[in-house]
């Protein structure tokens, strides 16, 4: 799963999302994201330090779910993963990992809505 | 389709706000009216107060989560028959089995497909529509005298007898069909055929009785009586083949699997009514009639032909349909032969 190797974001996704609901439906859509996405990476590293495998396993499956509705395959990978992933195994750069990974998509899907 | 639309008034579980939004976005497109809660309790609480056709559920969330949703439920009568379909981005078939296990409706993965969501919902609704329909008749017995002097006998909750016309439906060669493809995919195409189905015999005056597997039964004239109810079971059954077919052609284009329906139609009267215990009842229809439909419906593949009519059905058909007459056929289970007609 290489993040280098496809699109940060699936503009082919995107742009089923924006026809079906609308372009400025989009862009409220992606604020939220853009908002929420932050306060869920922090509920993992919380979650990870107290060892409270349903609240990282929630986080990153909303994760998981918001990057695969706007077509950040990889980001979206990555969080599965960690959802999949046995608690007391998951490394901190797992989670520095896929921070950077939403760092990504957040900028690029900045670019797609506000040009 | 001519049947008009009805607004279903949905309730929305779902803690994510990006899938919230999304979700009920995509619903109020389709003409449905949403309410959006966070969390499983606040669902419960929400349903105990105000009446809704249909409920989407989220699985992963704080708190109560979806199975324990699914599961109070089923433990209380009035909220019992909600349809729930569960929209979920858990992996594995055993999450599935689980919900529907517990009384879901349907699943849906998400990201919810907008066409899948819109054929979803309307089969639930129509379903549930149906079973409110039911329901208020048999209120309407219950307060009859004829129902109380039914109940002391038991079963037949008013069984009469009443002119009509059913339809047998069903998908030929569905069992290789449905072992060539994954199980996900069989009951995504069962359900769009559903749909389709339902929405041809609806909008002919038409009730869905009984669904068996990929075959089905509606009746015209019964529970309510139905003016030329063999030239409206008629008229659905060439509808619903010309579905069937334009159906395929999407799926052809799209490389997926087609189908081809067989339908067989009779008239005459049947033995309507409610049957069951006082906990459970079903409006049934029973008697030759039903038995010579389902026949028939057997009977179109070895014909060839998509819809084969009784001598009955013909006779009340009138002026203004291409019939065929394949003369007397033996049906299975019948002593005497039956005249077959075809109609294209």
């Amino acid at each position: 799963m290489s993040a280098a190797s496809s699109p940060i974001i699936d503009t082919q996704v995107f742009g089923e999302l924006q026809n079906n609901t609308g372009a400025d439906f989009v862009i409220e859509l992606v604020d939220t994201f853009l908002d929420e996405a932050p306060q869920l990476l922090a509920q993992m590293r919380s979650a990870r330090a107290a060892a409270d495998a349903d609240s990282f396993r929630r986080a990153a499956h909303s994760l998981k779910s918001n990057g695969n509705t706007f077509g950040a395959l990889a980001f979206a990978a990555q969080a599965r993963s960690l959802e999949l992933a046995v608690l007391a195994q998951v490394e901190e750069g797992a989670l520095a990992a896929l921070e950077e990974a939403f760092g990504q998509a957040a900028a690029r899907l900045r670019e797609l809505c506000h040009g | 389709m001519a049947e008009a639309f009805h607004a279903a008034q949905i309730l929305l579980v779902e803690d994510n706000r990006v899938n919230r939004l999304l979700l009920a976005r995509q619903v109020e497109q389709l003409g449905h009216v949403v309410r959006s809660v966070d969390d499983g309790l606040q669902a419960l609480t929400t349903l105990r107060s105000q009446p809704f056709d249909l409920m989407l559920l989220d699985i992963e969330m704080p708190g109560m989560n979806g199975f324990q949703v699914l599961e109070q439920l089923s433990t209380e009568p009035e909220l019992r028959e909600l349809p729930v379909i569960v929209t979920s981005g858990l992996d594995g078939l055993a999450n599935v089995v689980r919900c529907i296990e517990l009384g879901a409706e349907d699943y849906l993965h998400k990201p919810v497909n907008p066409v899948l969501l819109r054929a979803r919902i309307a089969a639930s609704f129509e379903k549930k529509r149906l079973r409110d329909q039911q329901r208020e008749l048999v209120r309407r017995f219950a307060t009859s005298a004829v129902a109380q002097d039914v109940q002391r006998s038991g079963f037949a909750l008013g069984g009469h007898l009443v002119p009509a016309s059913v339809l047998f439906c069903d998908i030929r060669g569905f069992t290789t069909l449905a072992e060539a493809l994954p199980p996900e995919e069989v009951i995504e195409l069962l359900n769009t055929y559903y749909t389709l189905m339902f929405d041809a015999i609806g909008s002919h005056g038409g009730v869905v009785n009984q669904i068996i597997g990929d075959g089905l039964m509606a009746i015209f004239g019964a529970p309510l009586p139905l003016e030329g109810h063999a030239k409206c079971a008629v008229r659905a059954g060439l509808e619903m083949v010309e579905m069937a077919a334009q159906f395929s052609v999407d799926q052809r284009a799209a490389g997926g699997p087609e189908i081809r329906i067989g339908v067989g139609i009779a008239s005459g009267e049947v033995v309507a009514g409610y049957t069951g215990t006082q906990d459970r009842a079903t409006y049934t229809c029973v008697g030759d009639t039903v038995n010579r439909a389902a026949r028939l419906e057997a009977c179109t593949k070895e014909a060839q032909r998509a819809v084969l009519i009784d001598g009955a059905t013909r006779e009340h058909l009138g002026a203004g349909f291409e019939v065929e007459a394949l003369g007397a056929m033996q049906l299975k289970g019948k002593t005497q032969s039956v005249e077959v007609f075809a109609v294209a």
